[in-house]
């Protein structure tokens, strides 16, 4: 029997797999059929050993997203509603000069020059997870300043209970918004102690370097513990406000996106779960990477669980 | 043995086959790019949902055509509409959610009316696909053509299935829509004017 020897390892099934193979196969007829029945409960999936985050959770010790990835994937409708379209189209962003102008309810408003609404204050790391409403994550190191840093030096009056948030919108600059895929100009919000939570950052650059303007140039906000799309990029205006601002995929879909959207694996959206995630990291092919639970507040549940204290989060989703 | 059909059938299954090799080829070659399983996902679906329409054009054409040729190609097509949606089953339930979140598939069909339609669509797919054979054709008789006008429903539940989950750019179901809606109204208005010549 010399063709035994022409048979590579690999190909060879290890012997701990071949004694489980009734197993394997009783596993993998039965599992879908008694799903399919609708007899089985929801199971907490095999145990992922997550690495810890810092204990400001500044931090986190998951893997990286590679910066290939962070950089070719995004949702930036203004520049296309596919995922690669804004990494094609965003070198038409002009990010400089670039002006952003902050007014409402504050003692000190007016339009300013990003290096001025920046000036000495000196950029932090952080390394957030970032989870997509569409059910992906991403870990991303960013560079930026805390939000809360940038609204103190506008004094808000006792007025101010919300921060509204406007992205650029230039048709000439981007052509996604010959399409109105979503109500232009790109806005959010954030409550005024959301916004002022030490999480909650303005980033500048990510993996090190300055921003791509596919992920938000020159200036985005990063909001770790809500769905990505409250993240808002390449922001122009940011208005503080005594009423709950508009929010545009609120506008689009009420009964889908509310004003809050935090991660929460126990609100589904109304068309899909959210209890899990595909998590784009590391540097492997994630053709056959395993999903992972979603957690409360995106794994944040220490630091901002106590914001929402006494609301109902399914009405307040 | 006729060697041009012989020639034009080889084409065509290599044609339908070539969207899967390349598919499978970039995923297994990581250039799917960052979610090679949701672009899996995303391209197989399509590849489904346009070969059904494709399928669905040939009665038309050989109206149109006068000719009989493009029905030879009908079940060809079918065949593969049903390897194709197979597949975009298979990437859902085995790459998708992988082996740890099968208990969630039955909630999935149920609770998510896009995964109901899409997974209603596959369903009815597995009737027509097991009785393509001319063996089956002629067990059946009448009942075989009843049976296959399923495809109608199949149709329109695989572009609701598109439909309902696009977040908000609809031009791509919308297109497919809008390809069916000609294909169906284009059957309904020979049909009823074979009706009214019948008077």
């Amino acid at each position: 029997m010399n063709d035994m020897s022409r048979i590579p390892a690999s190909e060879i099934t290890p012997e701990s797999v071949y004694l489980r193979r009734r197993e394997l196969i009783g596993a993998g007829l039965a599992s879908p059929l008694l799903a399919l029945a609708g007899c089985s409960e929801a199971k907490e999936p095999a145990a992922v050993n997550r690495p810890k985050d810092s204990p400001d959770g500044f931090r986190t010790a998951d893997t990286l997203t590679h910066f290939e990835d962070a950089s070719s994937y995004n949702n930036f409708y203004e520049f296309g509603t596919g995922k690669n379209d804004p990494a094609k189209n965003a070198h038409r962003l002009r990010t400089l000069p670039w002006v952003v102008s902050v007014e409402g309810e504050a003692e000190i408003t007016g339009a300013y020059h990003l290096d001025k609404l920046l000036k000495g204050m000196a950029v932090q790391d952080r390394i957030y997870r970032l989870r997509c409403v569409e059910g992906w994550s991403m870990v991303i190191p960013w560079q930026g300043v805390p939000l809360a840093e940038i609204i103190k030096r506008f004094k808000p009056t006792s007025k101010a209970k919300y921060v509204a948030f406007y992205s650029k919108a230039d048709r000439e600059q981007m052509p996604g918004m010959a399409y109105e895929s979503i109500p232009w100009p790109y806005r959010e919000g954030l409550r005024i102690d959301e916004a002022m939570n030490p999480l909650t950052l303005l980033a500048t650059g990510m993996y090190g370097k300055p921003m791509p303007n596919q992920n938000g140039a020159p200036l985005r906000l990063v909001v770790p513990w809500k769905y990505g799309f409250k993240s808002i990029k390449s922001i122009v205006r940011i208005v503080f406000t005594d009423k709950m601002p508009q929010t545009s995929w609120n506008m689009l879909q009420p009964e889908e996106y509310g004003f809050y959207s935090n991660v929460n694996p126990a609100v589904d959206h109304p068309r899909w779960s959210q209890a899990s995630e595909r998590r784009i990291a590391g540097t492997d092919s994630k053709l056959f990477g395993q999903r992972i639970a979603t957690l409360p507040f995106n794994g944040y549940a220490k630091q901002v669980a106590h914001l929402y204290k006494g609301m109902d989060l399914r009405k307040w989703f | 043995m006729d060697w041009r059909w012989f020639g034009l059938k080889t084409t065509a299954h290599a044609l339908a086959l070539l969207p899967a090799v390349l598919l499978i080829n970039n995923a297994l070659n990581d250039r799917l790019g960052a979610d090679p399983v949701a672009a899996l996902t995303h391209q197989t679906g399509e590849w489904a949902l346009r070969l059904l329409l494709l399928s669905l054009a040939m009665t038309p054409l050989r109206m149109v055509l006068k000719q009989a040729w493009p029905i030879r190609f009908r079940r060809l097509l079918g065949l593969y509409v049903f390897f194709y949606a197979s597949l975009h089953f298979a990437v859902y339930l085995f790459l998708d959610l992988g082996s740890g979140y099968w208990s969630q598939i039955g909630a999935d069909i149920l609770k998510r009316p896009f995964i109901t339609v899409g997974f209603t669509a596959w369903l009815l797919l597995l009737p027509l696909a097991l009785t393509s054979n001319r063996w089956m054709m002629r067990l059946l008789k009448k009942n075989w053509q009843r049976l296959h006008r399923l495809v109608y429903a199949i149709a329109i539940l695989a572009v609701l299935h598109y439909w309902w989950l696009v977040k908000s750019d609809i031009r791509e179901p919308l297109l497919y829509a809008a390809i069916l809606a000609l294909l169906l109204g284009f059957r309904l208005f020979s049909h009823l004017k074979v009706r009214r010549a019948a008077v």
